[in-house]
């Protein structure tokens, strides 16, 4: 392995593992200690206590939970979508392409997560809302990948080979096409999955994400914000989470680019 | 070129129309009744009534559509159910607001993105570069809402130069249009620096240098020029993402913009100033897209002499 990438793997499997085996550790995250409350970090307080008197360090591995999962299924279904709607739009060409690139601007018009924020406040709070907010907008850049990598794929001879063989064009789109757009598309995943990280922290900041007392790092962040001056680690610890994370999956997804790049130059 | 702009502008009126009719549905996701969910359920039955007329909802679908198109024709977005006042008023009561953030984020973003970029680009491979590299990642990398808190920490908290949160003259300024621009002058200067060294490489910077122009007369007038001009696209684009990410550090910073004003109108279940705010703020978007896009070709004597 690449010896730069030591940093972002740990940091991720770390995530990883939080996520996973969170659940089956000993934790308390909604454990309340009056007599603790914004204590700082020390000896026998690991990462300190919230306004609330919870320990943090509970809280922090809670909150890798709700973001691991929220970006998975995010990225999952924005992947399937898009991919779908994309392929289908530059496979089939013609009238329902023009109608699907218009739908794709559309939704490129709101800028950021504005649609999320309006979709999420309008349907409510809570961990599904999310989701379903942050997949319907984020589908849409892996459509528009989806659609450019098809309409040059499809040109390729070994497609038209299929066509002339009479393989109808379900088989061709599964078996000839997609294979060939899958790396574009997993480097688009992880990028996206850092777009959603930061969404969803973005979302329970703003109070509009996972409802008290789920824990998220964006909602702690916000209870942060009042007791700054007292307790800045509740600003500090879950907001060095969250950059650690959304580093090493950038610093993952430019790896995972420049490799592409090498082999697209050599085959090139 | 006539025909490029009517076709331009043609396509962001489609992506308008798109984007209201979008939004007009948005308020059909609030679950079950929106009526009751804006009221509570403790709501008397005529008031019910009556705001459910008031919102149009009590008609078809296809009337409601044709009333809402109507309305925005006649800039008449409807009124707030919390203040009870027209929501173009508000709209205009914070838009100054939130254009001097963007722009402030813009300025700022620009002035650290060009320097920087520059300076990899020239030395490239160099300590400055890396150095470059290390601060563009974790600039995209922090969110704004903790970036945001963490400037106030230390600049107001702390230090004690600037104001935590508000909007009472140029210092107020500062914090937000830094939190804000961060990310956008991360991005930039990768950009700035990866088409500077294109540039760098081409057979005109060589003949500049050639005629033994100085070093940095080459570097700003010949190559810099030309590579401003996939940084203006990138930088028409990344305004979305500095509208978008406004909403967020707005909140933060108490800053009263359009997005302060949406986060309260969401919290306080006002649907119609929602609508409005998101219809804004988009069609403001699409409109600045469309500008950049027909700046381009301006800038470019390539295409503007054809």
């Amino acid at each position: 392995m690449n010896r730069h990438l030591w940093f972002p793997s740990a940091i991720l499997l770390l995530w990883l593992g939080m996520a996973i085996f969170g659940p089956l550790l000993d934790l308390r995250p909604d454990h309340i200690e009056l007599a603790r409350i914004l204590v700082p970090p020390g000896p026998g307080a690991w990462l300190g206590y919230d306004d609330l008197g919870r320990p943090l360090l509970d809280r922090l591995v809670a909150g890798a939970s709700t973001s691991f999962f929220v970006a998975l299924w995010v990225v999952a279904l924005s992947a399937v979508m898009g991919t779908f709607i994309g392929t289908i739009g530059a496979y089939a060409g013609g009238v329902w392409d023009h109608i699907i690139v218009r739908i794709i601007d559309i939704f490129l018009a709101f800028p950021g997560i504005l649609l999320a924020i309006a979709m999420a406040g309008l349907m409510g709070p809570g961990i599904d809302n999310v989701i379903i907010a942050l997949s319907t907008v984020g589908w849409v850049g892996f459509a528009r990948l989806a659609r450019a990598q098809v309409l040059s794929i499809k040109q390729r001879l070994h497609v038209e080979a299929a066509t002339a063989l009479g393989v109808r064009p379900p088989l061709i789109i599964v078996r000839h096409i997609i294979p060939l757009t899958l790396a574009p598309l997993i480097i688009e995943a992880s990028f996206a999955v850092a777009g959603v990280v930061i969404a969803e922290a973005g979302l329970s900041f703003l109070g509009l994400g996972v409802q008290p007392p789920e824990a998220s790092w964006g909602s702690t962040i916000r209870d942060g914000t009042r007791y700054m001056l007292v307790a800045p680690h509740m600003v500090l610890v879950p907001g060095i989470a969250l950059m650690l994370v959304v580093l090493a999956v950038n610093l993952l997804g430019d790896h995972l680019r420049d490799r592409v790049d090498v082999r697209m130059r050599q085959a090139g | 070129m006539l025909n490029f702009i009517l076709s331009r502008i043609l396509s962001a009126a489609i992506v308008v129309l798109g984007v209201s009719s979008l939004v007009f549905f948005l308020i059909h996701l609030v679950p079950g009744d929106p009526v009751e969910v804006m009221l509570g359920e403790s709501a008397q039955p005529t008031d019910r009534t009556a705001l459910r007329h008031a919102l149009g909802l009590d008609q078809p679908v296809a009337v409601q559509l044709l009333d809402y198109f109507s309305g925005l024709l006649r800039f008449d977005l409807g009124t707030s159910l919390h203040t009870q006042r027209p929501i173009a008023d508000l709209l205009l009561e914070r838009l100054p607001a939130t254009i001097e953030l963007t722009i402030a984020a813009l300025l700022i973003a620009v002035a650290i993105a060009f320097p920087l970029g520059v300076l990899s680009a020239v030395r490239k491979d160099s300590a400055w570069d890396h150095g470059a590299r290390v601060v563009s990642l974790l600039g995209i990398s922090i969110p704004h809402f903790w970036l945001g808190p963490l400037l106030i920490l230390v600049f107001s908290l702390w230090l004690g130069w600037l104001p935590v949160s508000g909007r009472e003259g140029m210092a107020s300024l500062v914090l937000p249009a830094l939190t804000l621009g961060t990310a956008l002058a991360a991005i930039l200067s990768r950009m700035v620096r990866a088409t500077l060294l294109e540039t760098l490489g081409e057979d005109y910077v060589r003949t500049a240098r050639a005629k033994g122009l100085a070093e940095h007369a080459v570097i700003l007038r010949h190559a810099l020029c030309n590579a401003l001009l996939p940084v203006i696209t990138v930088l028409g684009l990344q305004l979305g993402a500095l509208l978008g990410g406004a909403i967020v550090t707005e909140m933060v910073f108490s800053w009263p913009g359009l997005g302060q004003l949406t986060i309260e109108a969401i919290h306080r279940r006002d649907y119609p100033v929602v609508q409005a705010c998101v219809l804004l703020i988009s069609v403001t978007y699409v409109g600045v897209n469309t500008l950049t896009d027909l700046a381009y070709v301006w800038l470019d004597p390539r295409v503007r002499l054809q």
